[in-house]
C-alpha cells in the first residue's frame, strides 16, 4: 500500500517543476483550480498516488468539458475560479460550544420538524465533543458493522485503509469523464461515505445515524461509494430534514452504487438544502450526479429521494440494468417553493434480459417555483422482455409556479412492455374546501392533500423518515397559502 | 333567538346573481327542507353557508348563534357547529377516511379548547358511528371518497356527520343515487342527530325523503328566492302539482294583491 507521507514527499519534491505556491500549511486552497490545487488538495488528505492521478486526469478531461446548458434552469453564471476548493473541516474552538450558541429561528425550525433532542446539537454544528455521546454511539455502530464485516467510513479513510477497493470500484458507475459537473467533482471532491458489504451480509440497521452525525464534514464536492456484494443488503440515507446552510453555494455530489448478484441497495436522501430567500438569492446549487449498477443478475437498486432544499436541483439518480431479472427503482418527491427551481427525474437502461423498472415522480410547485421532471428509460436490443412502469404527477399550487415534464423512451427490442402515466393538477379549491368544512385548517389542509398526493413515495421511506418527510413538506409548504 | 337567521342573501359567481335576496329563519330543534328546479341555487346557498370563497356576498346577512356567520372562515362555521353534507363530495387521494376525520374532530376539539383523541378513543367512536349508518369499516382506511361508490359516498356524508355532532346540518340532496335500504339508513343516521339543540337545513328533490326525514317547514326555491313556504304536506303538493303550481299560485297571489 503506498505510503501517504511518502506520496507527500514526493510531491513536495515536485513543487518547483509545477510551480505549486500554495502553503501546505493553510487551511484552505486559495481560491481557483488548477494543477496545483488537485495537488494540495491531495495532498492535504494525504492521498496515495493512484488518486492524485485520478484527479489529475478528471481535471484536464473537465479543461475541454463546458457546462451543460439542457436542463430547465436559470442562473447566473458560475465562476469557477472564484471557488475555494479546499478548506479544513471547521475546527471544534469555531464551533459553536452549546446550543445556546446557536440561531434560535434554526432550533425552532428542528422543532416544528420534531428532530430528536439529541441531534439537534450535532445538526446545529456544536462542536462534538459537547454533543452527548455522539461519538461512543458511532463508535458502538461500527464496533456491530465491523463484526459483520460491514466497512463504513469516510471516503478519506477508505482511500487510506481499503485503497483496492476504491480502485477497483471508484468511477467504475460514473466515470471520471461523464459530464461537467461529476468531472469536477472527480478533480475536486471533498470526502463522502464509503460503504462496503460483503457477501451474504445483510446490514442490520440503516445506515444512517451515524452518517447524519458526521454530515458537517464533507464538504461541497461530496463522493459516496456503496457496494454491496453478491447476496448482500443495505439500506443508506443521506442527509436529514433540518435545513442546512452551508457557505458555498455550489454543491456537486457523486454518488456511486454497485450492486452484485442477488444484493440489493436501498439508498434514500433527503435534502434540505437552503433554498434562499423569496427571491431565490443566497440558494444552493445542487448539481447532483447519482447512478447505480445492477452488474449481476437479480440485483436490485432502489433510489428514493425527497427534495424540498436547494434554489436549484439538478439530479438525476439512475440505474444502468445489466444483470439478468435486476430490478430498479426510482421514487421522487420534489418540492419547488419560493423561487427554487428543480430539473430532476431518472434514467433507467436496460441492458440485461427480465428487467425491469419502476418510476414514480411527484412534483410539486409552490409560490414561483419551477419543477420539471426529466426522465429516460432505455431498452437495449438485448433486454428482452424489459419493463418499465413510470407513473409522474405533478401538483401546483397557486398560479405563479410551474411544472414540466419531459419524458424520452428509447426502446430498441421489442418484446418490452412500457407502461406511462402522466397527471398534472392544482391543488384543488374543492379540496380545500372540503377539509375546510370539516374544521382543517386551511395550511393543515394544504400539508394534508400534498402528503396524500407524496404517499406512494413516502411509503418507500424508512419508516422514521416517512415521519419526518411529512413534517419537512408541511414547514417548506408554509405560507403557499391563503 | 333563532339558530339561523338569514335576512335578504344575495350572492353573485362570476357575475350573475344567483341568490336574490334570501329570508330565512331556523330554530334549534327544526328541520327544513329546502326544495326547488335545478339550477335554482339550492347548492349555492347551501356552499354560501359553509364558507365558500367562490360566491361573493353583494348584499344581507347571516347570524349563527348569534354571530356574523359570513364574517367566519370556513373552518371556523366547521368549529362552530356547521356542517354540510356534499352534494358532490370530493376524492382526496392518498389520505385515508380515518386519517382526514381525526384530524378534523380534533380541530373541532381544539377549537373548543378541549384535548386531542387519541387513535384508541377516536377508534371506537368511529366504529359506533359507522355502524350506525351501516358504513363498511374497511371504507375508513381507503382514502377519501376515492374509488367509493356514489351511494357510499353519500353515507360517508352522513357517517361524518355523526361523529362530528354538528349543530347545524345542512344536507345536500344526499338522498339522490342512494338505494331504498341506503336511504332508510342514511334518515336513521339523520333522525338519531335530531334534537332540541339542533338544527337540520335537508336540500331534496323527492318527497320520498321526507317521508323518513319528517321537515317542520318546506320551502320552495326558485330563481335565488325562497317563493312558497308550507309545513311537510307542501312538499306532497309539490310532487302531485310540480313547480309549474308553485309558478301559478304566485301570480294568482300577485293579481290579487
Ligand atoms: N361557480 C359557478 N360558476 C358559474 N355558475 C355557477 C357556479 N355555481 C353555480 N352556478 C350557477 O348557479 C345556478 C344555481 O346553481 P346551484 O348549484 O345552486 O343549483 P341547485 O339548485 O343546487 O341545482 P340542482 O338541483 O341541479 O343541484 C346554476 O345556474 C349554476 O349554473
Ligand atoms: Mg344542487
Amino acid at each position: 500500500m503506498p505510503d501517504a507521507s511518502n506520496t507527500l514527499e514526493q510531491w513536495e519534491k515536485q513543487e518547483y517543476k509545477y510551480g505549486f505556491v500554495t502553503d501546505i500549511e493553510a487551511d484552505a486552497a486559495p481560491p481557483g483550480l488548477n494543477e496545483d490545487i488537485i495537488r494540495f488538495i491531495s495532498a492535504k488528505k494525504r492521498e496515495p498516488e493512484f488518486m492524485l492521478e485520478w484527479r489529475l486526469k478528471a481535471y484536464r478531461h473537465w479543461l475541454t468539458m463546458t457546462e451543460p446548458t439542457w436542463a430547465n434552469i436559470k442562473y447566473p453564471p458560475i465562476n469557477y475560479q472564484d471557488i475555494v476548493y479546499y478548506s479544513s473541516p471547521i475546527k471544534d474552538e469555531d464551533r459553536p460550544k452549546s446550543l445556546d450558541d446557536v440561531d434560535p429561528k434554526l432550533l425552532e425550525t428542528y422543532e416544528k420538524l420534531g428532530i430528536p433532542l439529541a441531534e439537534r446539537a450535532a445538526l446545529a454544528g456544536v462542536a462534538v465533543d459537547a454533543v452527548f455521546d455522539s461519538v461512543s454511539v458511532a463508535t458502538t455502530y461500527k464496533k456491530k458493522l465491523g463484526e459483520l464485516g460491514i466497512i463504513f467510513c469516510s471516503f478519506s479513510e477508505a482511500v487510506h485503509e481499503h485503497p483496492e477497493l476504491i480502485k477497483k470500484y471508484l468511477g467504475t458507475v460514473v466515470p471520471y469523464t461523464d459530464n461537467f459537473f461529476a468531472t469536477l467533482n472527480s478533480a475536486v471532491f471533498s470526502d463522502g461515505s464509503f460503504v462496503y458489504v460483503p457477501k451474504g451480509v445483510h446490514c442490520p440497521m440503516e445506515l444512517s445515524t451515524y452518517f447524519r452525525i458526521n454530515a458537517q464534514s464533507t464538504g461541497q464536492f461530496e463522493r459516496t461509494l456503496i457496494i454491496a456484494d453478491e447476496g448482500a443488503h443495505v439500506s443508506y440515507l443521506e442527509g436529514c430534514t433540518a435545513p442546512m446552510r452551508d457557505e458555498n453555494q455550489l454543491h456537486a455530489a457523486v454518488v456511486e452504487l454497485i450492486a452484485h448478484k442477488d444484493a440489493t441497495i436501498k439508498y434514500s436522501t433527503i435534502q434540505n438544502w437552503y433554498p434562499g430567500d423569496k427571491n431565490g438569492v443566497g440558494g444552493i446549487y445542487n448539481f447532483v450526479t447519482k447512478r447505480g449498477i445492477c452488474a449481476e443478475e437479480n440485483s436490485r437498486i432502489s433510489w428514493t429521494q425527497v427534495e424540498t432544499g436547494s434554489s436549484i436541483t439538478w439530479k438525476y439518480p439512475s440505474v444502468v440494468l445489466k444483470g439478468d431479472n435486476s430490478v430498479g427503482e426510482f421514487y421522487s418527491v420534489a418540492l419547488t417553493n419560493l423561487c427554487q427551481q428543480a430539473d430532476t427525474g431518472t434514467k433507467m437502461i436496460h441492458i440485461g434480459k427480465n428487467t425491469k423498472s419502476t418510476i414514480i415522480s411527484k412534483g410539486i410547485s409552490a409560490g414561483r417555483g419551477q419543477n420539471t421532471y426529466r426522465g429516460g428509460v432505455r431498452i437495449n436490443k438485448g433486454a428482452s422482455n424489459a419493463r418499465n412502469y413510470t407513473q409522474c404527477d405533478s401538483m401546483l399550487i397557486g398560479e405563479d409556479c410551474g411544472a414540466h415534464t419531459f419524458p424520452y423512451i428509447e426502446v430498441k427490442n421489442t418484446s418490452a412492455h412500457m407502461e406511462h402515466e402522466a397527471s398534472t393538477s392544482k391543488i384543488g379549491e374543492d379540496q380545500l374546501f372540503y377539509c375546510n368544512q370539516r374544521g382543517i385548517k386551511l395550511e393543515d389542509a394544504v400539508s394534508m392533500i400534498v402528503n396524500g398526493f407524496c404517499k406512494e413515495v413516502f411509503r418507500e421511506l424508512p419508516m422514521e423518515f416517512a415521519v419526518e418527510a411529512q413534517k419537512l413538506l408541511e414547514v417548506s409548504l408554509e405560507g403557499s397559502v391563503g | 333567538m333563532a339558530l339561523l337567521e338569514i335576512r335578504n342573501l344575495h350572492a353573485h359567481v362570476e357575475g350573475n346573481e344567483i341568490l336574490r335576496g334570501i329570508n330565512l329563519t331556523v330554530n334549534a330543534g327544526e328541520v327544513h327542507s329546502i326544495m326547488g328546479p335545478n339550477g335554482s341555487g339550492k347548492s349555492t346557498l347551501a356552499q354560501v353557508l359553509a364558507g365558500k370563497d367562490a360566491y361573493e356576498i353583494t348584499e344581507g346577512e347571516v347570524i349563527y348563534n348569534g354571530k356574523d356567520l359570513l364574517d367566519m372562515e370556513p373552518d371556523e362555521r366547521a368549529c362552530e357547529g356547521v356542517f354540510l353534507a356534499f352534494q358532490y363530495p370530493v376524492e382526496i387521494p392518498g389520505v385515508s377516511t380515518n386519517y382526514f376525520l381525526r384530524a378534523a374532530v380534533n380541530a373541532k376539539r381544539k377549537h373548543h379548547g378541549q384535548d386531542e383523541l387519541d387513535a384508541v378513543d377516536f377508534l371506537e367512536l368511529v366504529k359506533e358511528k359507522a355502524a350506525l349508518v351501516e358504513l363498511d369499516s374497511k371504507l375508513l382506511n381507503r382514502a377519501v371518497n376515492e374509488g367509493f361508490s356514489g351511494g357510499e359516498k353519500k353515507r360517508n356524508e352522513i357517517f361524518q356527520m355523526s361523529v362530528l355532532d354538528p349543530t347545524l346540518a345542512i344536507l345536500d340532496e344526499t338522498d339522490s343515487g342512494l338505494d331504498i335500504d341506503a336511504l332508510k339508513t342514511v334518515a336513521h343516521g339523520v333522525n338519531t342527530l335530531r334534537g332540541p339543540e339542533r338544527a337540520m337545513i335537508v336540500v331534496t328533490h323527492y318527497q320520498r325523503l321526507l317521508d323518513y326525514i319528517v321537515p317542520d317547514f318546506v320551502h320552495v326555491l326558485r330563481e335565488g328566492r325562497i317563493v312558497k313556504s308550507g309545513g311537510k304536506e307542501l312538499a306532497l303538493e309539490l310532487e302531485a302539482k310540480g313547480y309549474a303550481w308553485v309558478d301559478e299560485e304566485i301570480k294568482t297571489a300577485a293579481a290579487a294583491s
